[in-house]
């Protein structure tokens, strides 16, 4: 259980996503000018993590792993060059199915996440969790809590830049700095105070 | 000839991906602590982006369009895949240190973007070029961003010494925190502070414009 725990709380603040990893910056960036939507995008992110890190990771265990299809009768096969193809793949897929299953079964969520659904598809985090997955070789409880760990490391990260940005935006900033140049610079000092986490174990 | 020029070098300066169009910014903070990896990574999704665009535009008229993203991800998947494989038996050192980052290719938004805005809609030869040009504008941000990190962090360049350390018996004292995450935020914001100084017209709007503190116009 300790293990887990500490799994759980490094992909949250040691391996921040967002801050240290620099992952999901497009959207991270974009999307992050009002707490409620950055918020709802956050939640977004968490659901889809939680369910494709593991999905992936049964698929590369029971399909493209260097002998996985031994079941199969294929005992030589390595098909792990295919991955990346695989992954991007169930992404698409299960941001599509989760569209359609909240459409279908909890409107208001759909309604609060609705525009923001299609875009998780192209977010680094994603996909750089399920590869971060395979290369560390995780099992399958463990990349349940890693994926579950990251999704709320972006969330959060992404919360916190769109409190700083709803007050940032009465501040006089110099006019080549406006918008996009003071986020930059806003993210390198949260990162900064992130690194504080580095030494965090459990 | 100067359409195609046009396009090629737009992207670079005026219309650059990461500085104006916020695409494509993850691989940029990365990847970019030494300038080899750098290099390297901006010649493959240079090529990446080129190639995703002259395909994706020669059976434009050929996806339907309720497929379309699907269609654009297999054939950049693709791409991705090859890129990697070329890296893993040619610079296998390299392709360690880029680790994900080559496979986040597949995500960075400058090759699903262009696919999207450019490709969908041109023939082949100008896209292959506005993949070439946005390439290139990704790639003199990740040079500069580079060049500064391995300079001033580790008093290198490309692995030559440039600047003699002071634990080689030099006298250039390393800047630790160029070599850590943060900085990469640092440096992009103020590049793009450089470039928005010199494109006046790139200068974003105030959300809020501040009112003047004396009331010199006012009812007296």
């Amino acid at each position: 259980m300790e293990h887990y725990l500490s799994l759980f709380v490094s992909a949250i603040f040691v391996e921040n996503m967002a801050l240290m990893m620099f992952l999901g910056m497009c959207t991270f960036l974009a999307v992050s000018k009002k707490v409620d939507t950055a918020l709802g995008l956050g939640v977004a992110v968490i659901v889809v993590q939680v369910i494709t890190v593991p999905v992936n990771n049964l698929i590369f265990h029971y399909l493209l792993k260097d002998g996985a299809l031994a079941w199969a009768g294929l005992p030589d096969l390595d098909l792990s060059f295919l991955g990346y193809l695989c992954y991007i793949g169930v992404i698409a897929a299960m941001v599509q199915i989760l569209e359609m299953f909240l459409d279908k079964f909890v409107p208001a969520l759909y309604n609060a996440l609705g525009v923001f659904l299609p875009l998780i598809t192209v977010n680094c985090a994603i996909l750089g969790a399920s590869l971060f997955m395979v290369q560390r070789s995780y099992t399958f409880a463990e990349s349940t809590v890693y994926g579950m760990g990251a999704g709320v490391g972006w969330a959060l990260a992404i919360a916190l830049l769109a409190g700083i940005r709803e007050k940032m935006k009465y501040s006089d900033v110099p006019a080549g700095l406006r918008g996009l140049g003071i986020t930059f610079i806003t993210t390198g000092l949260m990162s900064l105070g992130f690194m504080s986490f580095s030494g965090l174990s459990l | 000839m100067s359409a195609t020029k046009t396009i090629l070098i737009k992207p670079i300066f005026m219309n650059n991906p990461i500085a104006l169009q916020i695409l494509g910014v993850c691989s940029a903070l990365a990847v970019t602590t030494s300038l080899q990896v750098s290099l390297v990574m901006c010649m493959a999704l240079t090529a990446v982006t080129a190639f995703s665009n002259l395909f994706i535009s020669m059976i434009r008229n050929h996806i339907p369009s309720s497929i379309r993203i699907i269609i654009q991800m297999t054939i950049i998947a693709s791409l991705v895949i090859l890129v990697d494989q070329i890296l893993k038996a040619y610079a296998f050192e390299i392709s360690k240190q880029l680790s994900v980052f080559v496979g986040l290719i597949i995500t960075n938004c400058i090759v699903m973007g262009r696919a999207e805005a450019f490709a969908m809609k041109n023939p082949p030869i100008p896209s292959f070029m506005d993949g070439i040009g946005n390439g290139l504008g990704y790639s003199v941000v990740l040079i500069v961003v580079g060049t500064i990190r391995e300079l001033f962090g580790s008093g290198t360049l490309l692995g030559y010494t440039i600047l003699p350390t002071v634990s080689d018996g030099g006298w250039y004292q390393p800047n630790g925190l160029m070599l850590l995450a943060p900085s990469a935020f640092f440096i992009i914001g103020f590049f793009i502070w450089v470039l928005r100084n010199k494109h006046e017209e790139q200068v974003e709007d105030n959300e809020f414009e501040m009112m003047p503190h004396t009331t010199e116009t006012g009812a007296h």
